[in-house]
């Protein structure tokens, strides 16, 4: 599932989840950016960056993680 | 109801006012709620170190524990996991703590004593933000400490049952642990309404993520004010309680529990703000994060523990009369380590499109 565009953050604590999605949208400009996520916490972050720099957020509960799907 | 921003500011507004009901009902000033000096407390009151002032296992801990337990649990956000640089968490645990106890409190503390007029915490704060800003030096080039696994959920029991056993201990008043009978040990609220504190503070806090590192960190990496709210509810709270109680008075000189010595508040906050970001979290994230399965945290929270009892075993902590030379030395020698723990886990790996690789 992995590609260029996939930020993979499961199991890393704060800040590291938010600094590696602030990057990735950073470099990307725009398009679609994946995130996983295994904790409340990250999720939570991720959302609320990803919103506050205009991107568009959508979340996949997978039980175990969340498959956030950002979009601008 | 609340949710997000608002949650958490009432989360803050909560713990602030908990604080003064706590002081106000018997806990010793300034003190209210301290992570810190109430682990410091435990230490003590389990015979870790001998300081018979400092000697109480204070209910408002184990409250929180099972607080954050419970409220992980019924909303699903239990999550057994661990083995990420665990015994560095442990270390930097251990030093962060020794940090704390030379400026005498946790961040949670600081704000208390700063709502209360104490102008020396405000001299820690400037302190927190520079060690919060190294530690941010440190993750912007790369600092990690790796990724945690997914473990059998038994072992993530293991925390909160500990501390369960300490509070029954506790109810049924037991001979076995040791009890201060003078001193800051000595001022205690009345059982149940610390551990009914603590219940709350914990179930809240787990729900909020609340954290008095992440505020300061998040608002200066993402300019993400989140977690600020709950860090101003605190102050917010407090402040109002304290000028309400007449418990407020600005100055330098005569704080309660506290010492005049701008130096070594500031060095002793800066050194728990560094070790503490570096790990993700205060004291207080520390033990929910413990309570909702993370081992890492609890085995980092027993770093905090020793720590406290190693501080008073050596004459480290800072005394209302100032800080000793071992104190001085220890806090130099911690940072030394945590700057070589710093470099040591950054630069060589670095985060690379969601994937921790090994740079060239």
């Amino acid at each position: 599932m992995p590609n260029n565009n996939t930020v993979d953050c499961r199991g890393l604590g704060c800040p590291e989840p938010m600094l590696m999605v602030k990057r990735q949208i950073e470099a990307q400009g725009k398009g679609k950016v994946v995130a996983i996520a295994d904790s409340e916490a990250a999720r939570e972050n991720i959302k609320r960056l990803a919103t506050s720099q205009g991107w568009t957020v959508q979340v996949e509960d997978r039980g175990e993680e969340w498959v956030l799907t950002l979009t601008k | 109801m609340f949710k997000g921003k608002g949650l958490i500011a009432l989360t803050g507004l909560t713990v602030g006012a908990l604080a003064i009901i706590l002081m106000a009902t018997g806990n010793p000033p300034n003190m209210g709620m301290c992570i810190a000096c109430f682990l410091r407390d435990i230490a003590g009151g389990l015979g870790l170190h001998s300081a018979a002032k400092l000697q109480y296992v204070r209910p408002e801990i184990p409250g929180i524990i099972l607080g954050a337990f419970i409220a992980a649990l019924a909303t699903k956000s239990y999550r057994s996991v661990g083995g990420s640089s665990t015994l560095t968490r442990f270390v930097l645990g251990f030093i962060g703590m020794i940090g704390l106890l030379v400026f005498l409190g946790c961040p949670l503390r600081m704000l208390l004593r700063m709502s209360a007029g104490d102008l020396n915490a405000w001299v820690g704060l400037v302190g927190l933000v520079v060690g919060i800003l190294i530690g941010i030096w440190f993750i912007n080039r790369g600092f990690t400490l790796g990724r945690v696994n997914r473990q059998n959920s038994a072992h993530g029991y293991v925390f909160p049952l500990i501390f369960l056993v300490l509070l029954i201990f506790l109810l049924f008043n037991s001979t076995i642990f040791l009890y201060s009978s003078e001193g800051p040990g000595a001022m205690r609220a009345p059982l149940l309404i610390s551990l009914g504190a603590g219940l709350v503070v914990g179930a809240l806090a787990q729900r909020t993520r609340m954290c008095l590192i992440g505020p300061v960190r998040d608002l200066i990496m993402f300019r993400d004010p989140y977690l600020m709210f709950g860090m101003v509810g605190v102050f917010v709270a407090a402040l109002v309680g304290n000028l309400a109680l007449g418990n407020f008075t600005l100055g330098f000189e005569n704080q309660p529990i506290a010492h005049t010595d701008g130096l070594w508040n500031f060095l002793g906050m800066a050194l728990g703000g560094l070790c503490f970001t570096l790990i993700a979290g205060c004291p207080l994230r520390q033990m929910i994060s413990a309570s909702e399965g993370n081992t890492d945290s609890a085995v980092t929270l027993f770093g905090i523990l020793l720590g406290a009892a190693t501080a008073h075993n050596f004459g480290l902590a800072a005394s209302p009369a100032g800080v000793s030379v071992n104190g001085q030395v220890a806090v130099m020698a911690g940072l030394a380590v945590v700057l070589v723990i710093g470099f040591a886990l950054s630069g060589a790996r670095v985060l690379q499109q969601g994937r921790v690789t090994e740079s060239a």
